[in-house]
């Protein structure tokens, strides 16, 4: 492989929002704003489709299993099946509808989980701490947890981890 | 009971992804000193669990060695188990009573001479011979039994599943392919249907080891041996990790990454405290995400190349977690007593000669090696099957047609020992040369000659067509000839044995 040719995510393991863009994996603005909708974060051809069954809408498609998952923005409901099956915890739902806060809902597979109030440390794509938000709503699927965190506005697109410190979680 | 010496507990009582259920406690001896296991523990697994490092000591230099591949593929686990000496305690399940001791330098000749069964020896005829549990050898006997053949399943370790059972993440694929499944459900899937169907004779902890004239096999189990006569032989056999050279590769601590995720995964056993990954391929990045999960710190993944090696989302399920991923790196040296205590890293220039200046020293006890894989070809090449050096495919494999026989007629490959790639196309190799030798055999109908050519048109079509499989694809184009190819080197170089 020629480095001309390998996308900086390739080599740093994180992607930026307008690599995500120009792939199509980004809603729109409008759609962003008017409730929970999922941000597919897979921009590799992998031969996995376990989202276009996950989604109970039909809202996520694959022509060839190589593909990259092509989101329809419109039948997307924000339920979060794909967060909880996506083998590569590549996909999370972010809820940009309040005008004070956002809601992002990422995967989990760590201990201790946390509790719905508590308040956990968000991670973004570098594992930089983000500050804490609150847990909002928490569940799980064949041991992955999938967990909704309030957060500031401007941290939507940015926050994509949680971490639970020993303790912290009043459980 | 007087307080043991070995205090400590390595044992993993509360995981995210795994409930480790251990069976009742078993006591051993190590070295006159009574000690606790839990059955179905490996000895080598049993003894890292309290805290014992070194396995062996080497041969000339005596020098410390420690657990490596943890797979009964490598030899720094060999002790004497009950006076017999060069035993692979890494799939040697501990046992009430038994005797274990350490080897130092070469072992003396066992005195004890072991109790024979009234019958050593049994010749069986078969079918199918599949050699290797794993998920090629699974589903290549599942496949096989389904259409009617007797399959006989021989297994070195004493678990079937290979290393599906030590996958805890989620596999990609589809549905149909186990996709979605975490790896040691896949395992217990396949486990359940090889119980049901009545025509697969499991030998577990039994070895082929060696292919002989007009198509006999031998077999070497526990207490018996055995001469099998087969109608197709599909090797199985996986493959064994690469090593990597460099100052201290040998220091107890410095591990295959498959080894440590055995221990972890398989056995719920931390395999360190602080781990540094060498290698950003696939293996390296999800072990790095399961040592977190595991509750071990990861410092860094190194990675020579100026990107990473594996997918980009499982470089950022750890980038998230704040574990860097240092291309254009490699390790110098690692250093300790008995124990890795820590290793010198450095940057590598356009030529991966280290630059001089750029070393930085890490403290950790934990090296992982995921520098890639070799196939294990053994059999093939024992037996004369003509081979081809493949280096996308990690190495010699035996020449195949795309039905995966092989120069020597009805002896088939699949998985790994195929050519490295992952445990989805072994699955789907498996199947294909379980249906290849129920078509030959006669047993099979057009069904199951549509379900292979389906299989064999998804796997170049659509699984490797992705530009990122590109390398494993072009090697496992390099390894495949036709039929008609075959043939005309069958005549070239008539083939030392035959099955049929």
């Amino acid at each position: 492989m020629i480095m001309g040719e390998v996308p900086s995510y390739r080599v740093t393991g994180v992607v930026s929002i307008d690599e995500l863009r120009k792939l199509g994996l980004i809603p729109p603005e409008e759609r962003l704003r008017k409730g929970p909708v999922s941000i597919v974060e897979c921009p590799e051809m992998i031969p996995c489709n376990i989202c276009v069954d996950a989604c109970p809408q039909g809202a996520i498609t694959k022509d060839r299993i190589i593909d990259i998952p092509r989101i329809n923005w419109d039948k997307c409901i924000g339920c979060a099946n794909c967060v909880a099956l996506c083998p590569g915890l590549a996909i999370f739902v972010v809820d940009l509808s309040k005008e004070d806060r956002a809601y992002v809902t990422v995967p989990y597979e760590f201990l201790p989980v946390p509790n719905v109030g508590d308040y956990v440390v968000l991670l973004g794509r570098n594992g930089r701490r983000l500050g804490k938000g609150r847990v909002v709503k928490i569940w799980e699927r064949n041991r992955t947890w999938v967990v909704t965190v309030e957060v500031p506005r401007d941290l939507a697109m940015e926050v994509r981890a949680i971490w639970v410190e020993r303790g912290e979680s009043t459980q | 009971m007087p307080p043991s010496k070995f205090v400590k507990d390595r044992r993993i009582w509360e995981h995210p992804i795994i409930t480790f259920s251990r069976g009742r406690k078993v006591k051993f001896y190590f070295e006159g000193q009574e000690v606790e296991a839990y059955e179905g523990e490996s000895i080598a697994v049993a003894l890292y669990a309290i805290g014992i490092d070194v396995f062996s000591w080497s041969r000339k230099l005596l020098r410390p060695r420690g657990a490596f591949c943890m797979v009964g593929k490598c030899s720094s686990c060999f002790m004497v188990v009950n006076g017999i000496p060069n035993r692979r305690t890494c799939i040697e399940p501990v046992r009430d009573g038994i005797k274990v001791e350490r080897q130092r330098g070469l072992a003396p000749i066992p005195t004890e001479i072991p109790k024979y069964p009234e019958h050593p020896e049994e010749v069986i005829k078969t079918d199918v011979l599949v050699v290797g549990g794993g998920p090629a050898g699974l589903l290549a006997a599942i496949t096989a039994a389904e259409y009617g053949l007797e399959v006989l399943l021989v297994n070195e370790h004493f678990k079937l599943g290979g290393q599906l059972v030590k996958q805890t993440h989620k596999f990609f694929g589809s549905k149909e392919l186990f996709g979605g499944l975490r790896g040691f459900q896949i395992a217990e899937v396949l486990r359940n249907r090889i119980r049901e169907l009545k025509n697969i004779r499991v030998l577990l902890q039994t070895t082929a080891y060696g292919i002989f004239r007009d198509g006999w096999v031998g077999l070497v189990g526990q207490d018996r041996v055995y001469r099998v006569k087969p109608r197709a032989v599909i090797v199985a056999t996986g493959a064994c990790e690469q090593y990597l050279p460099f100052p201290g590769n040998d220091l107890p601590g410095v591990m295959g990454a498959g080894g440590a995720q055995t221990l972890m995964n398989e056995y719920g056993v931390r395999p360190g405290d602080v781990a540094l990954v060498v290698g950003s391929g696939n293996v390296g990045l999800i072990v790095s995400y399961q040592l977190l999960q595991a509750g071990i710190r990861v410092e860094a993944v190194l990675e020579i190349m100026p990107y990473i090696g594996g997918w980009f989302v499982h470089a950022a399920k750890i980038r998230r977690y704040g574990v860097p991923i240092l291309t254009r790196h490699t390790v110098k040296e690692v250093w300790g007593s008995d124990r890795v205590e820590g290793a010198t890293i450095v940057r590598v220039d356009d030529k991966f000669n280290p630059i001089p200046g750029t070393e930085r020293d890490i403290s950790c006890d934990l090296v992982l090696l995921a520098v890639g894989l070799a196939p294990d070809t053994r059999l093939f090449a024992q037996a004369g099957a003509i081979m081809r050096w493949v280096p996308e495919l990690g190495g010699l494999v035996p020449l195949r047609t795309p039905y995966l026989e092989t120069s020597i007629p009805n002896l088939y490959v699949a998985g790994d020992a195929s050519g490295i790639e992952e445990a989805t196309t072994a699955m789907i190799e498996g199947e294909i040369a379980g249906l290849s030798t129920a078509l030959s055999m006669g047993s099979a109908n057009s069904k199951a000659e549509e379900r292979r050519e389906y299989l064999l048109k998804f796997l170049w079509n659509e699984y490797r067509a992705s530009p990122l499989l590109a390398r494993a694809r072009s090697g496992k184009e390099k390894a495949t000839v036709s039929v008609d190819e075959m043939n005309i080197l069958r005549k070239k170089y008539p083939p030392l044995t035959s099955f049929g």
